[in-house]
This record gives C-alpha cells, sequence and structure tokens, in this order.
C-alpha cells in the first residue's frame, strides 16, 4: 500500500505551488508519483530517487578526478578557504531554506564575505528600481480574486512558472472574477510569439530593446499626451486602445521577467513600469509583480535584508555590511580578480555566469554546496551533495509576492547526508574554531 | 541564574507609587525577590534611576513592511554609521528602518525589554515570526490585524458575534498573534479598489458594513474572548485635516462597553499613534491641533487608553496597514511609494517622508504629539511612542522625553523653526509650562503599557515576583539640571537586566539574552459553521492551503510564551 502525502510546496521555481500531493512506497522511503505540479516540478521531486546522486562529499585531485571524503573534512576544507581568503564570495542561497541562508550569514559575517544570490543575474535589476521608485504591488490572491486586467511583460509563464496561469494569474476564479479567463483580458508584451502570447487578448509585438520606450508612450497616452504614429514598433492607435483597456479595468496587474530586467534598459525598464504601475492608480487600481525564478530568491533578498538591510550583494568584507550593485555584485567582482575564494550554495553559476566568471570561479579554491551534479560542481574544488529542501527537509521559503511557505518533507535523504543547513551549521562551527570565538 | 543586588539607586516604579526613593533591588532566578543575601553581582547604582525594563506597546519592527523599508531604503543605511561586527554583537545597521540586530541594541541601549510588533499581516505571520526570532534580547508580541478581514467583515455585518469570535480565536492561533490590531477599519479593504472610508458611516464596498459596526463588533468581541490586550485601534481618516471628528466619533464607540479580563486591564480600547488623528482646520493651509479637544475626551473616559505617536522631526520611513493613506501621502512629496495588497486580509504601504521644522505642518505635527501629553491627566492611559517609524524612529523616545521633562528645551525648538510663530498660533504648546516628572516618564514608558497590554502582573513594574527586567540610567534627579543630560542619559542606559540575566554592563553588550515571544491561545466552543466557512474559503479564495497557513510555533518563535484563556464560559 502506498500513501499520499497532500499540501505539499513543490521546490522549483517562485510559484510556490503548496498543493503538490505526493504518492510515497509505504515505507516512506520512495516517491512513486507526483500530482498536481507541472512538469518540472514532478522532475524535480523524481530526480530526487536517481540511482546515480552523488552522497557524499568529494574533492577534486590534482589530476581532476574527484575522491570521497566525510562531512567533517569538507567542512573544514570549506571554514579553511574562506577563512584565508581576503574577500571571499559566497553566491546562491536561492534554492535553499531562510534557516540554511541564515546560518550563512553568520558565517559571512564571520569570514567577511560578499553574500550575493541569483537575483544578481535576474531580477536584481528590479531591486534596484524599487529603490528608485518603490513598487505598488498585491499578493497574488488578490491578483486571482479582483483582477481583471492582466499583462504579461518580458515574460513566458507557459514555460517558466507552468501553474502561474492556473492558480493566480489567468484561469483561475475568484471571489470577483467568478468567470475565470472571460473575466479577464490578457495582454503580453514580447518580441517574440511565445506560447504565453498565443493565450493573450491581445499580443504587442514590441521591437526588442525597446521596452523603456514603449512604457513611456503608455504612460504619455494615459495622460492623454499626443504621440508619434509608431512607437517600438507599435502603432500609436494600438497604444491608446490598450491604455483604453487598462484605464477600463477594475484591478489591473503587470507580471514582468527577464524580457525586461536584463535587457537593454535595465533597471530603467523596471521604474518605467513600476511609474505606469502608480499613474494607473489614479484611474483604477493597479499592482506590479516580478516573476521571481527560483523558488526561495524572494527569501534570500528577505533574510539579508532583515539581518543586514540590503537585498543582494551585501559585502560585509570590511567589517559591516556595504551595498553597491556594480561593485559588490558577484560578476564585477569575479571578473575583476578580486575574489579568492568562493562558496555557492543552491544555485548553478557555472551555467548562468559569463564564461570569464565561471573561469574565474574554476582558479580559485570553491566549495559548492548542491544536491545535484551542475557544471558549477565541475568547476568546483569541493562538491558537497547535501539533502533537497522542500523534499528531503522542510524550511521557510518565500514566494514571489513575498509570501512565506513553510516547505515540507517528504522522503528521507540517502542515508548518511546532511542537509545544506546542518553542513553550513557545521562549517560554522570550525569558523569559530578558527576565529578563536566562542559559540 | 544568578543572583543580583542592584544597590542605592533612586527607584521609580509607578505599579508600587514609588517616587525616586534610595533602595536596593534584588533579583533571584530570573525574577525580582524582596532581600537577598550573598548576591553573585552587586551593581552600585548611587546617583543613578533605576526602573523596570521599558515596555513598547506600538512600534513596527518586524514583518513584511518593515523588511520593505529596509530593502528599498539602501539611503537609509548611510544616515548613521553601520556599527560593525564586534565580539558578540553582530554588524547593525539602518536609521529609519534598522536591521533586526540594531533594533535589539538601540532598545537594549534605551533600557527597554518588552516591545509590541503593532500590524502582522496574518498571511505573513510566518516572516513577522522569523524576523522577531532573530531579533535578539527584546521579549516581542505582534498583533495581527483584523478590520478588514473578509471573515470578520461577514460575520460582524450579520451580527454574528460568537462565529466572530471563534473565527478570531482560530487565527490567533494560526498566526500566533497576541491581540486584536485593526488599522483602517474597512479603508484598507475598500482601497482594494482604490477607494478609502473616511467616517465611521462610510460603507465599505460590496460588504456593505460601516467603520462603526466593525470597530463596535471588534470591542465586543475583544471582551468576549477575554484577551489580555484589548481592541487596537488606528481609526479612519488618519493624517488629514479635520480628522478629529471622526477621532472623536471613533472613540465614543467605547461608551457601554465594560473589560472583561483576569489580566488587570481596565481599558476597552486603545487608540494607537492619537497624534495624526487630532488635527483640525479643512486644508493644510488653515491645519491646526485639536489635541486638547481629543485629550479632555480621554481624560474624562477612563475605559480608553492612547499611544501618541510623537513626531521627532527626523527623516524617516512612514509604513502603515492603512493603504490608502500612504497613497495619498505620496501624492503629497512625491518619494518613492510601495503597497501591498494583502488577499483577504488586509493591506499596507510605505513611503520615505522628511518632517521638517521648517516645514510649518511639521512644526504643528510636533507640537500636538507633545500639547496631547502634557494634558493628558492620567499617564497610566497615555503612552510614549513615535508609532515607530511613522511619526519618527524609536531611538528618539529619550528625545521626547527631555522635550516632555522640560519647557525650556521645547522652547529651544521652537525658536529654531521657520514659522516658529504659525506653528504656535496653531496649539496651546506654546502657552503649557508642565513638565513631567520621570515618575509620569514611568508611568508612559512602563508601568501604563504593560498593564494596558495584560502584562501588568509580570513586567512593567518592580514588585517582587515580576519578571527580572530592569533598567539603570546614569542620571541623578537630584543634582541634574541640564535637559540634554535626559536625552543622553536615557539612551545610555548603564546596566539593563533582562529576565534575570544582564545584557547591558557598564553600557556595553555582553549578552544577546533569551527573548521570548508571547501568543494567545483561547479555547472556544467548537463551531462547525466557522470551521466550514475557513475550510471553504482557504479552497476558493486564498492562494495557500489551510494545512499551510499555521505559524509552526517550534520552527518559527524563540521561547514560545503562550497566554491561554478559556472562553467557554
Amino acid at each position: 500500500m502506498s500513501k499520499r502525502l497532500t499540501d505539499i510546496i513543490c521546490p522549483f521555481c517562485g510559484t510556490l505551488c503548496d498543493d503538490i500531493e505526493v504518492e510515497v512506497s509505504d515505507d516512506g522511503k520512495q516517491i512513486l508519483e507526483v500530482y498536481n505540479s507541472c512538469a518540472i516540478g514532478s522532475e524535480k521531486f523524481l530526480h530526487a530517487q536517481s540511482p546515480d546522486r552523488i552522497t557524499r562529499p568529494r574533492m577534486k585531485q590534482e589530476d581532476g578526478s574527484w575522491k570521497e571524503t566525510t562531512y567533517e573534512e569538507a567542512a573544514k576544507y570549506t571554514a579553511k578557504i574562506l577563512c584565508d581568503a581576503k574577500k571571499p564570495l559566497m553566491y546562491g542561497w536561492s534554492s535553499t531554506s531562510c534557516e540554511a541562508q541564515s546560518t550563512g550569514h553568520m558565517i559571512a559575517e564571520q569570514v567577511g564575505g560578499v553574500l550575493d544570490n541569483t537575483a544578481t543575474v535576474c531580477h536584481g535589476s528590479t531591486l534596484i528600481a524599487m529603490q528608485d521608485v518603490g513598487i505598488p504591488s498585491c499578493t497574488l490572491g488578490e491578483v486571482k480574486n479582483r483582477a481583471d486586467r492582466i499583462i504579461f511583460w518580458g515574460c513566458n509563464p507557459a514555460h517558466a512558472h507552468p501553474r502561474h496561469m492556473s492558480r493566480y494569474s489567468i484561469y483561475s476564479r475568484g471571489y470577483f472574477t467568478g468567470k475565470g479567463s472571460k473575466s479577464r483580458k490578457i495582454i503580453v508584451v514580447d518580441p517574440r510569439p511565445t506560447d504565453s502570447a498565443s493565450l493573450a487578448d491581445e499580443y504587442i509585438q514590441v521591437e526588442q530593446g525597446r521596452d523603456y520606450e514603449l512604457l513611456s508612450a503608455l504612460r504619455a497616452a494615459l495622460r492623454g499626451a499626443q504621440l508619434p504614429d509608431k512607437v517600438s514598433g507599435v502603432t500609436k492607435e494600438k497604444i491608446y486602445e490598450i491604455v483604453d483597456i487598462l484605464k477600463g479595468g477594475r484591478f489591473v496587474v503587470i507580471f514582468f521577467g527577464m524580457g525586461v530586467t536584463h535587457s537593454l534598459g535595465k533597471n530603467h525598464n523596471i521604474d518605467m513600469a513600476i511609474a505606469l504601475t502608480a499613474d494607473l492608480n489614479n484611474y483604477t487600481k493597479a499592482s506590479i509583480i516580478a516573476m521571481r525564478g527560483h523558488y526561495n530568491v524572494t527569501g534570500s533578498g528577505q533574510v539579508l535584508g532583515w539581518q543586514f538591510g540590503f537585498p543582494f550583494c551585501v559585502d560585509l568584507s570590511r567589517g559591516f555590511a556595504r551595498y553597491n550593485p556594480g561593485e559588490t555584485s558577484s560578476n564585477d567582482l569575479l571578473m575583476r580578480g578580486e575574489v579568492d575564494g568562493c562558496l555557492v550554495v543552491g544555485s548553478d553559476p557555472g551555467s548562468h555566469f559569463p564564461i570569464a566568471s565561471v573561469k574565474k570561479i574554476h582558479d580559485i579554491p570553491t566549495v559548492c554546496i548542491d544536491p545535484h551534479t551542475t557544471p558549477t560542481t565541475a568547476v568546483s574544488t569541493c562538491h558537497v551533495p547535501v539533502a533537497i529542501v522542500g523534499i528531503e527537509v522542510g524550511g521557510s521559503c518565500y514566494r514571489m509576492d513575498n509570501v512565506p511557505i513553510e516547505s515540507r518533507k517528504v522522503v528521507d535523504p540517502p542515508a548518511g547526508m546532511l542537509t545544506d543547513a546542518e553542513f553550513l551549521g557545521l562549517v560554522l562551527k570550525e569558523v569559530n574554531h578558527i576565529k578563536g570565538v566562542a559559540e | 541564574m544568578t543572583s543580583i543586588l542592584i544597590k542605592n539607586g533612586f527607584v521609580i516604579d509607578p505599579v508600587q507609587g514609588i517616587r525616586g526613593d534610595k533602595m536596593d533591588i534584588a533579583i533571584n532566578d530570573g525574577k525580582i525577590v524582596k532581600n537577598l543575601s550573598n548576591p553573585d553581582k552587586t551593581i552600585d547604582a548611587s546617583g543613578m534611576v533605576v526602573m523596570a525594563g521599558g515596555v513598547d506597546i506600538h512600534s513596527h519592527v518586524a514583518g513584511a513592511k518593515v523588511n520593505v523599508g529596509r530593502t528599498f531604503r539602501p539611503e537609509d543605511k548611510l544616515q548613521s554609521t553601520y556599527a560593525p561586527y564586534h565580539g558578540i554583537r553582530h554588524m547593525a545597521g539602518g536609521t529609519s528602518v534598522p536591521t533586526v540586530f540594531k533594533t535589539a541594541y538601540m532598545y537594549a541601549d534605551m533600557g527597554y525589554t518588552t516591545v509590541i510588533e503593532a500590524a502582522m499581516p496574518p498571511l505573513y505571520a510566518r516572516h513577522t515570526h522569523e524576523e522577531m526570532r532573530d531579533t535578539p534580547i527584546i521579549d516581542e508580541a505582534a498583533l495581527p490585524m483584523f478590520g478588514n478581514n473578509w471573515f470578520v467583515l461577514d460575520y460582524l455585518k450579520r451580527g454574528e458575534m460568537d462565529n466572530a469570535a471563534a473565527y478570531i480565536a482560530w487565527l490567533l492561533r494560526s498566526t500566533k498573534g497576541y491581540g486584536i490590531k485593526c488599522v483602517n477599519p474597512g479603508g484598507t479593504e475598500a482601497w482594494a479598489w482604490g477607494l478609502n472610508c473616511l467616517s465611521i458611516d462610510d460603507p465599505v464596498p460590496y460588504f456593505d458594513i460601516t467603520p462603526r459596526q466593525i470597530v463596535s463588533g471588534l470591542m465586543e468581541v475583544n471582551e468576549y474572548l477575554h484577551l489580555p490586550h484589548s481592541l487596537h485601534l488606528h481609526s479612519n481618516n488618519l493624517g488629514n485635516p479635520g480628522n478629529y471628528t471622526t477621532t472623536l466619533d471613533t472613540l465614543k464607540l467605547s461608551e457601554g462597553i465594560k473589560p472583561n479580563n483576569n489580566f488587570g486591564r481596565e481599558q476597552v480600547l486603545h487608540h494607537t499613534h492619537i497624534q495624526f488623528h487630532s488635527y483640525g482646520g479643512t486644508t493644510w493651509a488653515d491645519f491646526e491641533s485639536k489635541g486638547k479637544e481629543v485629550m479632555d475626551y480621554i481624560n474624562s473616559h477612563p475605559a480608553v487608553t492612547c499611544d501618541i505617536g510623537f513626531v521627532t522631526l527626523d527623516e524617516t520611513t512612514t509604513m502603515t496597514g492603512d493603504g490608502p493613506f500612504e497613497y495619498h501621502l505620496n501624492k503629497l512629496n512625491h518619494l518613492k511609494w510601495a503597497n501591498t495588497d494583502v488577499e483577504l486580509e488586509c493591506g499596507s504601504g510605505i513611503v520615505p517622508y522628511v518632517y521638517s521644522k521648517d516645514v510649518y505642518v511639521c512644526g504643528v505635527q510636533w507640537s500636538i504629539g507633545l500639547e496631547m501629553a502634557l494634558l493628558a491627566k492620567d499617564h497610566m492611559r497615555c503612552y510614549l511612542t513615535t508609532d515607530h517609524p511613522n511619526a519618527g524612529p524609536f531611538w528618539r523616545y529619550p528625545r521626547i522625553m527631555k522635550w516632555l521633562m522640560s519647557e525650556k528645551a521645547r522652547n529651544d525648538v521652537l525658536a529654531t523653526m521657520k514659522n516658529e510663530d504659525k506653528v504656535r498660533d496653531r496649539s496651546t504648546l506654546g502657552s503649557i509650562d508642565r513638565e513631567l516628572t520621570l515618575y509620569e516618564i514611568a508611568q508612559m514608558t512602563r508601568a501604563g503599557p504593560a498593564k494596558a497590554l495584560g502584562l501588568g502582573s509580570s513586567v512593567g513594574g518592580l514588585v517582587p515576583g515580576m519578571q527580572a527586567d530592569i533598567a539603570v540610567y546614569p542620571y541623578n534627579p537630584e543634582t541634574e539640571s541640564d535637559p540634554e543630560k535626559i536625552e543622553w542619559a536615557f539612551s545610555h542606559a548603564k546596566y539593563l537586566i533582562k529576565s534575570g540575566e544582564v545584557i547591558l554592563n557598564d553600557g556595553e553588550v555582553v549578552s544577546n539574552g533569551n527573548k521570548k515571544t508571547y501568543w494567545v491561545d483561547v479555547k472556544t466552543t467548537p463551531n462547525r459553521q466557522v470551521e466550514r466557512d475557513i475550510d471553504q474559503t482557504f479552497v476558493k479564495y486564498y492562494t495557500v492551503n489551510k494545512n499551510n497557513y499555521e505559524v509552526n510555533e517550534h520552527e518559527f518563535m524563540k521561547n514560545p510564551c503562550v497566554v491561554q484563556i478559556d472562553a467557554i464560559q
């Protein structure tokens, strides 16, 4: 007889679905089937069962081969490289729990590390824009219950956040939106006709890299100003029409993604999108929400925020916290060669950083804490596999709208494996020992 | 646990009516005791003031909107020194919205040991608790917001008090909350459609209930549940000229309701940051104080308490569950605006603000707070707060004490204002020569708020048997005459003891303490109707499953301290 566990939280994307059901074997050790989740989420759960999983830390040898070691030895090595480094980079944090992040921060405080999360190559520009102009926002339940005008700008939930549309934004039936998708007008703005665009009532094909101009034009049109015949490849008639659709709504929500955060204009695109949202509040109700990627990148920003006051790019190397994206951001530090030791937790810069940065990671002592084998583990000197948060250990996570949800444990990790919070706890102990600090 | 004897201080304790007598205070096993032989540690407090640890009844120190205030204002970290990591002290930064570590250290420096987080959105309760868990030293509790909650609006509209009570008890348990907070009743729900409720008779869109019904209903439920604290209210129409009539209308709703609890609380309504609600005039041009009118009402109605929300004339970050207010404030100052509407429950907004003493409106706001506190007849019912960080950061409390205790200090500020005459003209502050005593300050900052919170039997005083939260300030009331010394001394407690543990020793933090977190668990009659409503609503309208909603006490709270109440009788 198998058992079905309910109310499980999916540790994949920022949608943080909490209605997953997982069928496990009678002894509770084997995941048999995953229900309600998207294809990516299912794969994440099922992959935990993979027979080729690495279950013990391993050190890279001179000849490039791996040699198995113990968690204790790996913790000693990690503590040593962090303490020896003048400016260690402690990067990632987005696919782990807030508890693990917090332990990592206590290590960083002692070794003078730079704490940065994946926002640095993702929604960091959104965080900078919030610091420029604020952010009128709401929880996803407000979208579900009230929103009748939805814009997806430079994001493709059909592929990146597959259940976003059914749970919150397009098809969900809420209190004041009983007709689901029929009670909403969907607008997709993207240079490419994506699968999400095919679901839209209005698809606006903006010229690549011209989002700022189109957002400005929408603001101008909202104020009744004259426009040139075409802006960013969109006719003025279309722009006025879109503005009428938005003004005619009761509750407008703009979702945006990497298409605007890291294309030409970067944080200024978001400034303008936020300003458009604020302007819309003069006519109706409007909110804007970033489509955050990793399931707990939002949580990393929160924990850094309450402990040090900044959401990413936090440099503790001078004994107090400094924040200056462009100077204290991971890629800038790596490319300038300022970093002499690296700890990567719950993310994969090997896949997502520019090759010049990845080469630097390869050239310095790097410990990668990750349940999986990734391009980052390949360039690290030490790989520490750990239990998977949300599957083999619980912990606090924050959804893209900052709602905190406690993820659950579904099955035990393979025998003898530690969680990342436990491993970081061992590292902290070693660091305390090296620094001569009483616990 | 060590035993400690604090010798020879000027002891001030309104709970026992002690007014600066030279006495010894003994501590054993975390509690205050009558006497002690062979103490492990003796503190010589000669020439210094000894008081119970301070109690802050209303402060925004933890949770979702506080953290937005931190992260969206990097400039806030540049306004004061970012204190480096040192020994057991974590690095600590931020000015109007300090990090959790700095919050704790600065409260400790002021001799405060208990702080109430004043607005917890239920859906974000876990976040509030995570921040409180990471805040060392100080004991905390959080008040979840109910004034715009769909369940509450629905039950109260239909007059179903039993159902409202059962739901509120369930939500307090789920969020590990301490009491009933109500912010802009109905107005924040209206704000979800871009609207507001500005008087107590403005109907809430769709729900068709008025703020009057919400406030009355919540007071009734509060007493039905025998909660330690009363309804904690931020009424409608905050911050607008002429709003004092709304405030008086709201306060009058408390008439006829009787306190019903076993915690020594005597009020049925706590109106918070009353300064923001005591404005006359019709526009900002003829803006004036109506502090006297509002305080006259409070003076003559013992079932009402208030905290002031003193404007400190600083650059700060305003943050409140009153979403529409922040939108309008942003229309005034055009700085950045953050807003979060929370599904089915509440909302919030955040806007940086500069209270400049050269802007006459700010000057008048500053006057109103002081005027009201000086006109108060019973400081056991009128408390010192800045609605941190809304009217100013909490670490300005000592400066407010200076203003309250010295007419000269007040006049010095008035004299530097660009619009001094206009400011003097718009309030009665200039004609008040009252100077509060340390005894009254102790009432406003410890004994009073502790009693109003229903914590009066354990904190806020120095009675043997109480929790040993004690502050020693380097201030000699017999010899000191310089008002500046008041501000300095109350910002630099020489010793602080929390639950019998030395936190500050000779002004240095020597321990991160063993903070605890209060919450209230009320037993009510099982109510199938409410259980069904909750189940259905979670399935249909929430985006989080009911089983993932409750805050796990053991994971997210440090030393949870549950107040058990049986409301079935």
